[in-house]
């Protein structure tokens, strides 16, 4: 079976068998990274951002607008049915991706800010009363603490916060005696998208459900860099973005458990979200429907669909040692340029490089690696409250993807080099 | 020709000797290490122009007819521009500072770090510097 030939809107079938990976092969499937920024070729480590996308993405995108599109789930013509079927086979693709259960557990969404808003917003104001209490880690994005103040304001709860090591790791003994009866969710990230730590989840999980508390997971950082299995996982609610796993920008994913989301009321009033309309009283849809109000982004999700139908075709393994070899290059040649500093150290990381060059900001580094085509991330990263345990205003950050090689890290490590130099 | 204008085309004159990137950016980040710092009692919240990338204090006192501006910044390309606009912009009448154009960032190829995309303070800094020109024009 050549997985090359399948349609990019059929339901990802067989994930068996698996295309060998090679970096220089997934280069050419990404146009961008062909293109020259201020006259030196684009070196792009900025996927933790968000990542490029590959033409097999961008070509179903066309060909959804060019011979597809029509408004869905509400049309009898031949379009929309078409239309609607494209979009039900991404939520499909989707589903068997993450493994979930129910393909109507699969919550189409703007982006992982839109899923945590949905379920701080819903969860919060069936589950959230006076005096209760919801966990968040020291390692959050300001999309996984914002959500939960503002509703922990409203309802009279609290926010407690996991703290963390200097490696930035989480402190799990903290975290267990922060768990109380008054404990209504968990919500941690499963990667930091400013350190790279990969938390551990499962015991996160475990401890949590021992005292039968939910646990929310912000996959934005982790989709593109692991095969993730909610039900062996276990997770209540995991949210990720399509625009990180090489989808397109303003769509996202919010996995809920059926049994969680059909206590939790509506997030917002529309149509397609209804069941029956009068001016005394509505009625609400069914899962998924219920949480999908209004036209959705169509192109987003069909987009998705063809996103993950590009990434599952590697070996999960093989994408992890690469990235993982390309980790460590990278810390190793950093680490021999004199003043680099790493922040976020800890042991079990994705490909995320925290760093700063001692005696300069980060926001001249970035602008003199931008000179030389070099793209990184400079700043707090969405995540001021972890900055401030450093006592940092920001960092430099390299993030990796599939498509980085050596080569990339190579020019980085000379760009820093150059930076530092003027700087200095 | 305004002495705003004058100082504006001196400078773009100086940046034509540069051909490459880097000696543009070293002479910035020269100008930006040799920026006398602003004194600690200035370098306060209420000066304090926030930026997402860096951050700019800015600190006026009119003296005669004439504004003077002082600046400072914890990245040091941010404040290599911050001494070019001082250049430009300090010891000016409010008349002039409020009407002044500045055209001189575009034409040294540094319209990127002016642009509001940037978030590093400078846009923020030079509206600051033109809405203190127009409140103190008003008074004389």
């Amino acid at each position: 079976m050549s997985l090359s030939n399948q349609q990019p809107n059929t339901p990802h079938q067989d994930v068996s068998i698996k295309k060998v990976f090679d970096v220089e092969e997934v280069r050419k499937d990404f146009p961008i990274l062909q293109r020259q920024v201020h006259g030196n070729p684009l070196v792009y480590l900025d996927s933790g951002a968000s990542a490029q996308k590959p033409q097999s993405v961008i070509d179903v995108i066309a060909r959804y607008y060019s011979e597809q599109h029509a408004n869905i789930h509400r049309g009898v013509h031949h379009l929309s049915q078409e239309a609607t079927q494209a979009y039900e086979d991404a939520r499909e693709i989707i589903r068997k991706y993450i493994n979930a259960e129910h393909s109507h557990e699969v919550l189409f969404t703007k982006g992982t800010t839109d899923s945590i808003n949905l379920v701080a917003s819903s969860f919060g104001r069936k589950f959230l009363n006076e005096g209760d209490e919801v966990i968040i880690s020291a390692l959050e994005h300001h999309s996984n603490i914002v959500p939960w103040q503002m509703v922990c304001e409203e309802r009279g709860a609290s926010m407690k916060v996991i703290p963390i090591n200097q490696a930035g790791e989480l402190d799990m003994v903290a975290f267990e005696s922060l768990l109380s009866n008054r404990t209504r969710l968990v919500a941690v990230t499963h990667v930091s998208n400013s350190l790279g730590t990969v938390t551990p989840v499962d015991k996160i999980i475990e401890l949590s459900h021992g005292k039968n508390i939910p646990v929310l997971l912000d996959g934005a950082q982790a989709v593109p860099h692991m095969h993730i299995d909610v039900q062996a996982m276990d997770v209540d609610f995991y949210a990720f973005s399509g625009h990180k796993i090489f989808g397109p920008t303003g769509v996202g994913i919010l996995y809920g458990k059926e049994a969680l989301l059909n206590q939790m009321p509506p997030y917002q009033g529309g149509g397609d979200m209804i069941e029956k309309v009068t001016f005394e009283k509505t009625t609400y849809n069914t899962l998924p429907h219920k949480f999908e109000a209004g036209t959705p982004n169509i192109v987003g999700g069909i987009g998705l669909g063809a996103a993950i139908t590009y990434f599952i075709q590697f070996d999960e393994q093989s994408i992890l040692d690469h990235e993982q070899d390309i980790l460590h290059y990278a810390t190793e040649q950093l680490s021999q340029i004199q003043g680099v500093k790493f922040i976020g150290t800890a042991t079990n990381k994705a490909s995320v490089i925290s760093f700063l060059i001692e005696g300069s900001h980060p926001f001249d580094v970035g602008t003199l690696l931008d000179q030389q085509g070099i793209a990184v991330r400079t700043g707090h990263h969405c995540t001021q409250p972890l900055m401030d345990f450093y006592g940092i205003p920001g960092t430099v950050r390299a993030s990796f993807a599939i498509y980085n090689n050596r080569a990339d890290v190579d020019a980085l490590v000379a760009g820093v080099k150059r930076a530092a130099s003027m700087l200095l | 020709m305004s002495p705003i204008d004058d100082i504006q085309n001196e400078i773009i004159e100086e940046f034509e000797f540069f051909d490459q990137w880097m000696d543009k950016y070293e002479y910035i980040i020269d100008l930006g290490k040799k920026l006398s710092p602003l004194e600690e009692k200035f370098r306060q919240d209420e000066n304090l122009i926030p930026g997402c990338q860096s951050r700019v204090w800015l600190h006026a006192e009119m003296e005669n007819d004439r504004i003077t501006f002082t600046a400072d910044s914890d990245a040091v390309i941010t404040k290599g521009i911050i001494a070019l606009l001082i250049r430009v912009l300090s010891h000016q009448t409010a008349e002039q500072i409020s009407k002044a154009e500045l055209y001189f960032i575009d034409r040294i190829g540094l319209k990127e770090h002016l642009s509001p995309t940037r978030s590093n303070g400078l846009v923020s800094m030079v509206m600051k510097i033109k809405a203190i020109a127009t409140h103190l024009k008003s008074y004389h």
